[in-house]
Parts: structure tokens; C-alpha cells; sequence
């Protein structure tokens, strides 16, 4: 990684914290509300009020960006944080223990990754209602198998050093043996694998938005905002590609922090 | 300790019978020792020395109950580890603690050094942070190490060498009677070889220790070992008092292991041939009778009918051959 | 300069392996030369750290990663240094072999040990499938390992340890090199299997006239085995001379301390080794004066202060850096053979 490598990893943060700060802060900017209706403004581009324009219903685009960019913050951290903890309890015992338990854990694992996603998401919102928490928790279980997978193979290859058979000659037990030997090092290749992940649920979120199944409106939502301009793409290009871009730039941001710091994880691995 | 305790003539650690078998495909099993027994008196150092494959660390692993042999008795200091409740054996492990190969491998590498050494007094359930943490710098020191400068280290900051120093300090944390190294200086430099090789024989003195010390170098068993045991496929060959055994090795195999360490002198004639014909067997299937009939010069009819029993030669020196060199041949 | 070159199959000057790293330019290799004749074996010898490995990767022209390497490289006529990476490859291979240390990640794991052998010979010989197959046989023949006509189609797992250096040494020599290096070949293997491989490393070389860099940290693995040593340390060559002048006669005091640290078995048992005490020094660090100084004992001001050439002193081709050597004509290796000569037999 060169000097340029550095520049778009800082350049990655800082849009990250920007998309952050914009969600922590969206109720004290001075932009219309974000459910608003200007009907008198249908669509326009930017203008003295509307520093970004209106979408077809005549709502400030800033605005509903920077309420969405809550919606899309919480979904794309929190639901990738579910899969991970459901994950690392499906995958650590089954690396850990091996034989028939891990033979069970691997079927409904397997189980999990032949289903439909949406259609299981399709189900669990019809259930349990659209709401951000729903949302959240479903995504999070559709990732939960391949977190399962990488903490499996982690716990696999760190089962089998050294220091896990010298912890048990002072007579550790299996669970402090996971806590303290095993979770600790599965934990860094899990999160960098969130970290992908995170993208990923990003842009599905956008595309239940997009569906219309996640928060319902009219919260705003990325996917949602994308959705509402695609009927005038031609007319008003800017209803659509704005919050395109927006959610481009972000998965592509936390994408590059992914590469970055699996290479220096890479490099301390490497010196063992 | 009490100093009158009949205990104490007793030897330290007794291993009766040991056996370890692994399954292996299509039922069948993996002979990886088979039938094993020696003594080992307190403050004595066994050098356990074989080929890889021999089933050196399969004894040790056994001897540390990590996981328990097949059958077989390990008594230490009168109770049989291989039979003993998961409580009362998680007791006892503070008397017997092990250092491995892999410097690299043994050390959790999330753990700093400080945190790895006091890792066994947690486990025994020593709480009181500050207390443990002056017992583990007070340890650094003595294996070696700066415990101002290298406690807050991971193990990636440290060579080869530091990390072994790190792997010592731990396994003496629990005041242990017996310490098991399982090839501790194998993958180390010659330099940094030296350095393990002294400060083992330095704690060994220091905390009265009984080592086992497996190695495959016969002339590194020779600087730290009072008695050397020497393993073929399971199997012991000869167990004899460092100075019996350099002087005079009675068993083909021995004599094999000798000729093989390096000689630091260019003068030294190489043997021409090589010394040991053929391919160590599989032990899933062992050669009948004397395992190592198969790579035997002297090997007889009666080798591969009957295996030999380890026998007394000469007082304290046991061979496991059918034709064994007797001193008086040389 | 031309009668040398006849002579001299390998002639390296002022080597340099610079790895950038965090902590500055790590100097691996510095400013060294060494020249190597046709059929002769030369050790090199060292701690890990000192060089020795990254030394060989820079006269095969594959430096680690970002590293640069500075120097010339006579091989035969051509200067390695200075040769494009298509002709560098052509080299490789052909006329150089390479033996790693470690025999279980240097092969293929998925294709059978002799499509490996005769991949060299398909690249550089462009000898037919069925004439490649066939030498790959003779070459695991005469590499030691029984039967093989059927090991031929074996893959490396199936394999000891101590075979698959064997099957390595085999693709080393598929294309009859003029030199083979030999890094470490021996390091990762039981002692017998190390004595094994060493001989047989020593009679290929005899029989096919190559040259060898023999590499390894331990002064007894190199003792009967090469017609001169060349020690290193914190990448500089330390001292230099044929085998047996330079295990009569240590002159360097690292060399001495590295000698002394081997476990002997004509060493009375349970006596403490001399060690070398404290590390290599930090090779990021602008270095002053001897290298070795801050570990010897006999160091006094002006080691720390200037740096000691490799020069000769009294014998010609023994030269070694150190401004107060060890006292020349004591010899060191103690005199009688080490064992009962019924091991011979």
C-alpha cells in the first residue's frame, strides 16, 4: 500500500464520518422536514430552499438523505453486528467441537443458505411488520450464515495451535478456552468480514427500499428515494442519482476500509 | 516438601504400559505407542529422543493427559493422572506443565507476553490483578526477559528465541514438579539453541524440576539429559545413564541416531552409505516382532517373530534387542 | 580478469538487499562479495537475520517484494543484475536449481510429484511428455527414493518428510544446473534424514560437477560439506576461508561464538553451552563500526567506532573482519576421531 493507497483509505473515513455526523446531527439542519410536502415544487432541481431539490412529491431531497442516511447507518451496522454474534455462537462450537455437533451446525447453516433471502425476508416483514427494527434483525439472521462459516474455519485453524493445547494444561475449561483463546483471534478476520458485509447490507437495504418493503413511508430511506424518482429519470434525473450516488460513494467507502485494514492484518499475521 | 516423606524416594513420575492409538481410515488404527513404561526420579532429566513420526509427542501429549491415553498409567507423585475425575486432574496440573515445539504456535497471538504468562495463575484461580502481574514480572526476569520492556508485547514483536523465554516463564508459573519440553529447541538457530539449552538447565536447578525433554538431535539430549531413552515407532529401544549409553549404545538404532548428529569438524570421515536403509514403516501397520527389523542390519529369523523385551544389559542400561552390542564387542 | 572468470562460474560484487519497511530501509544484505568456481560447494552461514537467504534470492533475481537489489552478478558471462526478467527466467531453473528449506509448502500439493519434475525439463528442454516422465524416474533414482516408478505418480502428502526434499532436489536437478542452491535444505528435517540429504546433496554435486550454495545456521552442518565457508552477520560477510582453515583456525570472533554454541558429542554431558548473549542489531538503524560489537566480549572503543575490513591476514584466502581476532594456529577442533571406529563399519 503506497502513499496513494493511504489517501483514498483516509479519503473512505472521512466520507464515512461525514455520512455519520449528517445522520447523528439530520434534525438541527436548517432543511425543510423530511415528510414536508411542497406541493407547489414538484421535482425541481436545486434551488434557494431546496439546496439539493425536491422528489416527485415535492419533499427536500437534503433533507430526506440525511434522515435516510440514519435508516441506512443503523441497518448497515446493526445488522451485520446480529449476524456476527449469531454467527460466531453457530460457528465457534462447530469449529470448536468438531464431530456431531459440528455436522448439525453445518445442515442448518446450509439450510439457512439455500432459502430464498427474500423470500425469507418477504415473510419475517409480513410477520413481524416493516419497521427498522425488523428489518434490522432480518438482515442481520440472512447474514448469519456466512459469519457462522468464517468463524468456523478461524476457529478451526486457531483450535489447532499450540497455545490452545498449552491452556488446557493448566487445566482451562472449554468455555474460557473460547473466551480467552479462540474469540479473541476469531474476532479480527469476523471483522473484517463485517466490513464487507456492511456494503452488502447497504445496497440490500436500498433494494427492499426499493421494493418497498423496508421502513415504511414516509420515512425516508435511500432505497425508498431511489425508488420515487425512476418514473422520471428523464425529466428529473437528479430525484434518482442523487441518492444513488450518495449510497455509491458510502459501500464504496467502507469497501476501501475493508481492503485496508485486512492488508495490515494480513502483514501481522504474516510476521507470525 | 517434607524432607523425611517416604515419597520422596519414590520416583517422581512412573509411566506404566502408556498406549495411544488413534483411529485412522476404514477402522483401523494408528499404533502411535504402544506399551511404554519408564521411570523418571525427582530433579532427573530423561531425554527422549526419536525420529518424527516415532511417536515422541504422542507420549508427551499422553503424559499431559492433553488428551488421555488409550490405556496405560501416568503416576505422578502417586496419583494415576490417566485415571483420574476432570476436577481433581484439573487440580493436579499445576504440578506438571509443558513448553512445545512452535514458539510462534504456543503463544496466543492476541495476548500480550504479560498476559500469556499469567494466563495459568487465572486458571488456577489466582485472582488479584496486581498480584499476579508482580508474580509474572518477577518470572520474566528470571527466564530472560525485560519486564518493563517486553510485558506489554505481543508475540510478533519477538524473536524466536524471546518467545520460547515467554513459553518457559508460563509453564513455571504454576511451580510445577515435572516439566515436559516436547522438542523445545528444534526450530530455533544454533546461537539462540544455546541460550534455551542453558536457561532450561538453569530453572531446572533453580525450581527443582523433573524434565522429560524430547528432542531428535542425540547431541543436544547429551548437554541436558542425566538418562536418554531412545523411541522407535512406539516402541522404547534403549533407555540407559547418559554416560553408559555415549559410551557404549547397545541398540542398532542408537548407534544409527549417533552417527547422524553433525560433527562440527571437516575432518570428520562422513559415512558413505546411508545409515538407515529404507522408509520408516507405517504405524498403522508396524513390522511384526522388533519394529525395527525392517531397517536392521543385524536383523534374524527370530526379529520378526518375536518382539523384544526392553531387558537389563547392564545396570540401568535396558535395550530392546535380540542382538544388542555389548560393551566388551567393541 | 578473464582467466578468473574461466574459474569462476559465479562472481557476485557489492550485493545490496534494501527492503523498505515502516522503520526506515532495512539493509538485509550489505556490500557483499563472494565468488564461486565451477564444482566447489561454498556455505553460507549466519543466525536468521543475517542475510544469508536474502543473498541467495538476489543472485536467482527474486528479491522480496519491493526490495531492490544493487550489485553485479556474473554468471557464467552474463551479468544476472542486468538481465531482463524473460532471460532471468530462462536462467532460473535451467542453469540455477533452488532447494528451499521447507520441503511441505516448496511442492505443489495438488499435482503429482512427477508432473513437477518434469515441468522444468517441458519449459526449458522441450523434451516430449513421455521422454520427461521418463527422466523424472531416473531422477527420483537417483535421488534415493525406492521404487520409483510408482513414486512417480505419488502426490507430495503421501510422502515423509525427508522424500519430499528428496522429490525437491529432483526438480532442482531436472535440467542438469551448473549451480544449485540450497537454502537451508536441511533445517525442517530429523537429524538422520539431515545426514541423509547432506550426502546425498555432496555426491550429486561430485557426480555432475555442479556448484553449490550450501545455506545454513549451524557451523556443523556445513563442516564436512563445502570447500569453503563464508559466515555472515547482520548482512556482511564476517569472515571467509576454505572449510577446514577456517574450523582450524576461527579468527572472527562471531565465528568462534557460533562454533561454540553447537552441542557436541565429544562434550562431557551436562556441562553449560557458551551462548551469544543480546540480538542481531537493527538492520533499519544507521549502523557504526564492527556489527558484532554490542554481543562480543572483547569489544573496546574502537569496534564501536570503525567498521573492520575483510582483509587476510598470514593465509591469503582466509580473511575475516575483526579488529582483535582470535590468536591464529590454535586449533579448535580437538584431535581423534569422536567415536569408536565400529561405526564406520
Amino acid at each position: 500500500m503506497g502513499k496513494r493507497g493511504s489517501i483514498t483509505f483516509w479519503l473512505a473515513i472521512g466520507w464515512i464520518a461525514v455520512v455519520i455526523v449528517c445522520a447523528i446531527t439530520a434534525p438541527w439542519w436548517p432543511v425543510p422536514a423530511p415528510d414536508l410536502i411542497d406541493p407547489d415544487l414538484l421535482a425541481t432541481p436545486p434551488c434557494v430552499g431546496h439546496p439539493l431539490g425536491t422528489d416527485t412529491m415535492g419533499r427536500d431531497i437534503a433533507a430526506r438523505l440525511l434522515f435516510g442516511a440514519r435508516v441506512s447507518i443503523i441497518v448497515g451496522f446493526c445488522a451485520p453486528l446480529v449476524g456476527m454474534v449469531l454467527g460466531s455462537l453457530l460457528g465457534v462450537p462447530a469449529g470448536f467441537y468438531r464431530g456431531r455437533p459440528e455436522r448439525l451446525i453445518l445442515f442448518i447453516l446450509d439450510t439457512l443458505l439455500a432459502f430464498p433471502g427474500l423470500v425469507f425476508l418477504l415473510v419475517f416483514t409480513f410477520v413481524f411488520g416493516a419497521s427498522l427494527t425488523t428489518i434490522t434483525v432480518a438482515l442481520g439472521v440472512l447474514t448469519a450464515p456466512r459469519f457462522a462459516r468464517v468463524a468456523r474455519a478461524n476457529t478451526i485453524r486457531f483450535a489447532e495451535r499450540e497455545f490452545v493445547l498449552a491452556a488446557r494444561g493448566v487445566g482451562a475449561g472449554d468455555f474460557s478456552i473460547i473466551l480467552r483463546e479462540i474469540l479473541p483471534n476469531v474476532l479480527a478476520p469476523m471483522l473484517i468480514y463485517m466490513l464487507l458485509v456492511i456494503g452488502f447490507v447497504i445496497v440490500a437495504e436500498g433494494g427492499l427500499g426499493f421494493l418497498g418493503l423496508s421502513v415504511p413511508s414516509p420515512a425516508p430511506s435511500w432505497g425508498g428515494m431511489i425508488a420515487g424518482g425512476r418514473d422520471i429519470l428523464d425529466q428529473a434525473p437528479h430525484v434518482s442519482l442523487i441518492p444513488t450516488a450518495v449510497m455509491f460513494l458510502t459501500v464504496l467507502s467502507v469497501n476501501l476500509i475493508g481492503d485496508a485494514v485486512r492488508g495490515r492484518l494480513d502483514r501481522r499475521e504474516g510476521q507470525l | 516438601m517434607n524432607g523425611n516423606n517416604p515419597k520422596n524416594q519414590e520416583p517422581l513420575l512412573r509411566v506404566k504400559d502408556l498406549t495411544v492409538e488413534y483411529p485412522a481410515c476404514r477402522g483401523r488404527k494408528v499404533h502411535a505407542v504402544s506399551g511404554v513404561s519408564f521411570d523418571l526420579a525427582r530433579r532427573e532429566t530423561l531425554g527422549l529422543v526419536g525420529e518424527s513420526g516415532c511417536g515422541k509427542s504422542s507420549l508427551a501429549r499422553a503424559i499431559m493427559q492433553l488428551p488421555k491415553p488409550t490405556a496405560g498409567k501416568v503416576i505422578l507423585d502417586g496419583d494415576d493422572l490417566a485415571a483420574c475425575d476432570p476436577v481433581r486432574l484439573r487440580i493436579l496440573r499445576s504440578r506438571f506443565q509443558m513448553i512445545f515445539q512452535d514458539p510462534a504456535s504456543s503463544l496466543n497471538p492476541s495476548r500480550t507476553v504479560g498476559a500469556s504468562i499469567e494466563a495459568p495463575l487465572l486458571a488456577m484461580g489466582h485472582h488479584g490483578r496486581e498480584e499476579r502481574t508482580r508474580q509474572a514480572k518477577v518470572m520474566m526476569a528470571a527466564v530472560g526477559l525485560d519486564p518493563e520492556r517486553h510485558y506489554g508485547r505481543r508475540p510478533h514483536q519477538l524473536s524466536g528465541g524471546q518467545c520460547q523465554r515467554v513459553a518457559i516463564a508460563r509453564a513455571l508459573m504454576t511451580n510445577p514438579r515435572l516439566l515436559v519440553c516436547d522438542e523445545p529447541v528444534s526450530s530455533l538457530d544454533v546461537s539462540v539453541q544455546a541460550q534455551i539449552l542453558n536457561l532450561l538447565r538453569e530453572v531446572r536447578g533453580e525450581y527443582g524440576l523433573s524434565m522429560l525433554f524430547i528432542a531428535h538431535d542425540l547431541a543436544v539430549v547429551k548437554n541436558i539429559a542425566d538418562r536418554v531413552a531412545v523411541m522407535y515407532l512406539g516402541r522404547l529401544c534403549e533407555v540407559a545413564q547418559c554416560e553408559d549409553f555415549y559410551r557404549a549404545p547397545a541398540h542398532p538404532y542408537s548407534m544409527a541416531l549417533l552417527d547422524a548428529v553433525p560433527r562440527p569438524d571437516p575432518r570428520h570421515l562422513l559415512p558413505a552409505t546411508g545409515m538407515l536403509p529404507g522408509e520408516l514403516p507405517s504405524a498403522i501397520d508396524p513390522p511384526s516382532g522388533c519394529r525395527f527389523r525392517t531397517r536392521c542390519r543385524r536383523a534374524e529369523a527370530l526379529c520378526a517373530m518375536e518382539c523384544p523385551e526392553l531387558r537389563e544389559i547392564a545396570p540401568g542400561h535396558k535395550v530392546a534387542c535380540h542382538f544388542p552390542t555389548f560393551v566388551k564387542d567393541l | 580478469m578473464t582467466a578468473a572468470f574461466d574459474r569462476h562460474l559465479l562472481v557476485a560484487e557489492d550485493i545490496s538487499v534494501h527492503i523498505p519497511s515502516g522503520g526506515g530501509t532495512v539493509r538485509a544484505v550489505d556490500r557483499v562479495s563472494l565468488s564461486l568456481e565451477r564444482g566447489k560447494t561454498l556455505a553460507l552461514v549466519g543466525e536468521s537475520g543475517s542475510g544469508k537467504s536474502m543473498l541467495c534470492r538476489a543472485i536467482l533475481g527474486i528479491p522480496p517484494g519491493r526490495a531492490a537489489t544493487r550489485g553485479r552478478i556474473i554468471f557464467g558471462e552474463r551479468d544476472l543484475a542486468q538481465l531482463p526478467e524473460k532471460e532471468l527466467n530462462a536462467i532460473r531453473g535451467r542453469e540455477i536449481g533452488v532447494v528451499l528449506q521447507n520441503p511441505m509448502s516448496s511442492l505443489n500439493p495438488v499435482l503429482k510429484v512427477g508432473w513437477q519434475i518434469a515441468e522444468p525439463m517441458l519449459r526449458h528442454l522441450g523434451i516430449s511428455l513421455l521422454k520427461a516422465r521418463e527422466r523424472a524416474v531416473e531422477l527420483l533414482g537417483a535421488v534415493g527414493i525406492p521404487r520409483p516408478a510408482e513414486r512417480v505418480d505419488c502426490y507430495p502428502h503421501q510422502l515423509s518428510g525427508g522424500m519430499r526434499q528428496r522429490v525437491a532436489i529432483a526438480i532442482a536437478l531436472a535440467c542438469d544446473p551448473q549451480l544449485l542452491i540450497a537454502d537451508e535444505p536441511t533445517t525442517a528435517l530429523d537429524v538422520t534424514v539431515q545426514a541423509e540429504i547432506l550426502n546425498l546433496l555432496g555426491r550429486l554435486q561430485m557426480e555432475r560437477r555442479m556448484a553449490m550454495i550450501l545455506v545454513s545456521h549451524d557451523l556443523g552442518v556445513v563442516a564436512g560439506r563445502a570447500h569453503e565457508t563464508a559466515v555472515m552477520y547482520a548482512g556482511r560477510i564476517v569472515e571467509q576461508a576454505p572449510t577446514v582453515i577456517l574450523f582450524d583456525q576461527m579468527r572472527m570472533r562471531y565465528t568462534r561464538a557460533l562454533f561454540d554454541s553447537i552441542p557436541r558429542l565429544d562434550a562431557p554431558s551436562g556441562q553449560p553451552l557458551a551462548s551469544i548473549g543480546g540480538q542481531l542489531p537493527d538492520l533499519a538503524a544507521e549502523l557504526q563500526g564492527c556489527r558484532f560489537a554490542p554481543r562480543c566480549r572483547r569489544a573496546e572503543d574502537r569496534c564501536f567506532a570503525e567498521e573492520p575490513p575483510l582483509v587476510a591476514d598470514g593465509l591469503e584466502d582466509h580473511r575475516f573482519a575483526c579488529w582483535f581476532p582470535c590468536e591464529p594456529g590454535i586449533s579448535v577442533t580437538p584431535p581423534g576421531p569422536l567415536l569408536p571406529k565400529r561405526i564406520m563399519s
